[in-house]
């Protein structure tokens, strides 16, 4: 009740939703990189949505199945094929014993998420599923996957209730640029005005410096009203942090929990989804979702009290 | 309590700011602010990180929306005590600079540092640090209350890999790399001591509120705890911190 990884491909591990609550100790969240399209994939093979799938990157794996399972495979188009066959993203597909999942070629994104039925024998520790190769610990031995490992199926199923109905459509549309909807904040008082606005009106080009704990853009330089240090604080999934250089790091799933560099913005959680998909020389452009600007005392009421109404259109936009 | 600041940090965490400096009072309340919270059980919490000025709430905005959650955190701060968890052990950690090998803040010339290595050294090791909160990597402490004779900026561009049992200085921070990690600190020498180990029945040892005092060694003596720690472990000695004055 296994499969067998016959070729890891570029990067494989095992993540869930992340190891919650352990930031305090230092212990960094991880997880997926798209929440959202791994827990489709759960949902599609009828999984929690917080089962641990497989993120695959740009160069997918080479699986053989030792027994049958029912998989979904979701975010960007890594070119999946079963036995050399074409197989479909965001749709439930029964794989029999022996067959192996193959990806072949990078179509779209970066990114590819494999949910297993009953999902995968892993060992829960701290509370999570998640792959966290810094510390070297959860998922498979506490690193990506390697040639030859074996991981167990907890409840393989070789049917599912509506199973021809189980598919969706696929999300990520390439673009000649992306835009990544931010908030401002929590330290865009340390830029200048002129700072925020290089920020907001210019494109950034991915660098070959993007991995799970984040990833540097090349642009205009962001002007500081002093410099991009500050007392170090917590850090949130998306963050924009900008050192004194001056060129943006988006912040990611193995992000650290705390850092000493200015953040002027955040990604809202919406857009987690592109950042996800998002490799070398892909270009973005910051777009604010605030619509007025807010000033001294108040910042924090007028920021508060326009969130709901940001959220509600992230929500409602493609 | 007056000036706690909520500041946005994305849509699904805040930062509850209680200033703009490290002292052991905003620490204190910080971190009073946080048990405080925790107790609450408010819905929708789902972590919370506490740092040297802030305490970072990531919350489920589905379960409770941003302006809810600011009003029940302010009516938390509102009352708080900071009494009640003074700690009081000081860990003696080695530290070896391995002639200036481990310490290329303090073999530049000029240095960043306008004091003379042995200097740096013997200020560095003068004092007790108190353990403010852990973050950046498992087990990195960030130690409060260095002089600032021997304060020093971050690197404008962080270093890919810095080893682990790096001892930096950023701004009048400073503290111990306890994995190999990209980083932006000043490195001024290397502990032998495993700040985080997997494998060990405690992964991380240092606990905020606890006092880290350095103690220079030369390259003999990390080899002999490095040796140590590598087989049967090396025994941190500690000892009973006087008690501070009340602030």
């Amino acid at each position: 009740m296994s499969i067998t990884i016959l070729n890891p491909g570029m990067l494989t591990s095992v993540q869930d939703l992340g190891r919650i609550g352990y930031q305090q100790f230092g212990v960094s969240v991880s997880g997926v990189m798209d929440p959202r399209s791994a827990s489709i994939a759960n949902i599609l093979v009828g999984n929690d949505e917080g089962e641990a799938v497989l993120e695959c990157t740009m160069m997918g794996p080479h699986i053989r199945f030792d027994a049958p399972n029912i998989i979904a495979i979701t975010g960007g188009d890594l070119g999946a094929t079963l036995d050399g066959q074409r197989i479909d993203t965001y749709r439930a597909i029964p794989v029999n014993a022996g067959q192996t999942l193959r990806f072949t070629m990078l179509r779209t994104g970066c990114r590819a998420f494999v949910a297993f039925a009953g999902g995968l024998d892993i060992p829960v520790v701290m509370g999570s599923r998640s792959t966290n190769m810094k510390a070297k610990i959860g998922g498979y031995q506490g690193r990506k996957l390697q040639k030859d490992d074996v991981i167990g199926f907890r409840a393989p199923k070789t049917d599912l209730k509506n199973l021809g109905l189980r598919h969706t459509s696929p999300e990520f549309m390439p673009r000649a640029e992306y835009k990544l909807r931010i908030v401002l904040g929590p330290q865009d008082d340390a830029f200048t005005e002129r700072g925020i606005t290089t920020f907001l009106s210019s494109v950034y080009t991915l660098t070959p410096e993007f991995d799970r704990m984040g990833c540097r853009l090349d642009g205009e330089l962001i002007e500081h009203v002093k410099s991009g240090d500050i007392i170090s604080d917590g850090i949130a999934f998306g963050a924009v942090q900008v050192p004194s250089a001056g060129k943006p790091i988006i912040m990611l799933a193995d992000r650290q929990t705390t850092g000493g560099y200015a953040k002027i913005a955040n990604v809202i959680s919406a857009d987690f989804r592109i950042l996800a998909q998002l490799k070398a020389g892909d270009k973005v452009r910051f777009e604010k979702g605030l619509h007025r600007r807010c000033t001294g005392g108040s910042a924090c009421a007028a920021r508060y009290a326009e969130l709901p109404a940001q959220r509600h259109e992230s929500l409602t936009q493609p | 309590m007056s000036d706690v600041s909520f500041l946005l940090s994305g849509d699904s965490a805040v930062t509850v700011e209680f200033g703009n400096e490290i002292s052991e009072h905003i620490n204190a309340q910080i971190r009073a602010f946080s048990i405080a919270l925790t107790e609450s059980k408010l819905p929708g919490i789902v972590e919370l990180v506490p740092t040297y000025r802030s305490l970072m709430v990531h919350y489920d905005p589905e379960v409770i929306p941003y302006g809810a959650l600011v009003k029940n955190l302010r009516a938390c701060s509102i009352s708080l005590t900071t009494s009640g968890f003074r700690q009081a052990m000081c860990w003696r950690s080695p530290c070896s600079t391995a002639g200036r090998k481990w310490a290329p803040t303090l073999a530049l010339s000029p240095s960043t540092i306008t004091k003379r290595p042995d200097e740096v050294i013997r200020i560095h090791t003068s004092t007790e640090y108190l353990i403010y909160m852990l973050g950046f990597t498992p087990g990195f402490t960030y130690l409060g209350g260095m002089s600032e004779e021997i304060a020093a900026p971050r690197l404008a561009q962080p270093r890919v890999r810095i080893p682990a049992g790096s001892v930096g200085i950023a701004g009048s921070q400073t503290g111990v790399y306890p994995i190999d990690s990209p980083g932006g600190w000043q490195l001024i020498g290397r502990t032998p001591v495993r700040m985080y180990d997997p494998d060990r029945a405690v992964p991380i040892l240092p606990k905020a509120g606890q006092y880290i005092k350095f103690y220079a060694i030369d390259q003999a003596e990390f080899d002999r705890i490095a040796a140590l720690e590598a087989s049967s472990g090396y025994t941190v000695h500690t000892y009973p911190r006087k008690e501070a004055e009340q602030a």
